[in-house]
């Protein structure tokens, strides 16, 4: 009986599953995939910490990033760290106006929760960060997220 | 009208490639994005200017200079060092037995001359405006880490679970409000018992 069916020629794998795994795959991706919505004029790599919370709300979150300007800005910017909000430079002053700006687009009912991530590279200096801190208090802007890395934190010091 | 013979079939053998085309370029913009960090809430301005008299030794100073170097309780410290000395400066738990700042659950060493209970410890850090942003994070990360440490082992005495699960059940919008208002009650009851109590302002000693 196994004699037989071994002489015979092997049936071709069959394909016509495979377009379907690839959709699957394909809506997968298309799914988790988040565009990044802002260009980036700062370095910014974040620091690692490994005692982190996930921010739930995408639309509850006001970002500001703080870093050295990019290759291309140097000439212009020198090497210090610049604040980054909505596309362009800012000066620590102007936060507190920009998170007011940004609490009025959005709907009242969720203006208590609003996080502010600050997403700030990790060889920047904590004076700017200070600066900035102080302009959220003034606003009453009060929660924060230092946003990271998951990771080892003791790789920061490198 | 029926057709003669069967329909001319639609040769599909190119969807796989097409799709294929588009999974590759989703795969390469993809930037799974986790938007996860140290949660912090900033002080309020405060206008009226009151100061709060604090015992000295219920304060923990740690302090970054410069120098990225660190300084707990005036003492040149590393920082893999850091998280073992919170939690023993936080679990203390000096007061003697009897007075009302008795602390029952601590396993501290009970030092007079340290905290007195978990409630009314208090860390202090300072840093230098030249301070590295990578160094603040990982004081940061440690003290947070010595608070979880403390409360996952309360957490898990009371309740069996370890309060940093039981945190990310209760913010998950998956949780059903049922289990999110026990789950509530249960963080409040562990929070009560080591809040986290860390100050950014400016402390005066004398």
């Amino acid at each position: 009986m196994f004699k037989k069916s071994k002489q015979e020629n092997l049936p071709e794998v069959s394909t016509a599953s495979l377009p379907d795994i690839v959709f699957m795959l394909l809506f997968f991706f298309m799914t988790v995939t988040v565009m990044k919505s802002d260009v980036l004029m700062v370095e910014n790599t974040l620091p690692n910490a490994s005692e982190v919370k996930k921010m739930q709300h995408k639309d509850r979150i006001i970002y500001i990033h703080i870093g050295k300007p990019s290759e291309q800005y140097r000439k212009l910017r020198g090497e210090e760290s610049l604040i980054q909000i909505n596309d362009k430079f800012a000066y620590p002053e102007e936060v507190g106006d920009f998170v007011l700006m940004k609490l009025a687009e959005m709907p009242q009912s969720i203006r208590a929760f609003t996080t502010v991530s600050l997403k700030v590279d990790k060889n920047a200096n904590m004076g700017l960060v200070a600066d900035v801190k102080l302009e959220l208090r003034k606003v009453n802007a009060l929660k924060i997220n230092y946003t990271t890395y998951e990771g080892d934190a003791f790789k920061n010091q490198k | 009208m029926s057709r003669r013979g069967a329909p001319p079939e639609v040769n599909a053998g190119s969807m796989a490639d097409i799709a294929f085309l588009l999974l590759i370029f989703f795969l390469v913009t993809t930037t799974i994005e986790t938007d996860a960090g140290l949660d912090r809430m900033l002080p309020p301005m405060e206008t009226d200017g009151t100061i709060i008299d604090i015992r000295q030794k219920n304060i923990f100073t740690v302090n970054i200079n410069k120098e990225n170097l660190l300084l707990v309780e005036e003492q040149l410290t590393d920082l893999k060092d850091l998280r073992a000395l919170t939690i023993a400066f936080l679990d203390n738990g000096g007061a003697l037995s009897g007075t009302p700042e008795y602390c029952s659950y601590c396993k501290g060493e009970r030092n007079p001359k340290s905290s007195d209970n978990p409630t009314k410890a208090i860390v202090s850090l300072k840093n230098d405006r030249e301070t590295k942003y990578g160094v603040y994070i990982t004081v940061q990360n440690e003290l947070v880490g010595a608070y979880n440490d403390l409360r996952n082992r309360e957490s898990l005495r009371l309740f069996k679970m370890k309060y940093t699960d039981m945190e990310s059940q209760y913010l998950n919008s998956e949780t059903s409000m049922a289990i999110k208002a026990s789950l509530k009650e249960k963080l409040g009851q562990i929070k009560a018992m080591y809040p986290l109590l860390l100050s950014e302002v400016e402390t005066v000693f004398n």
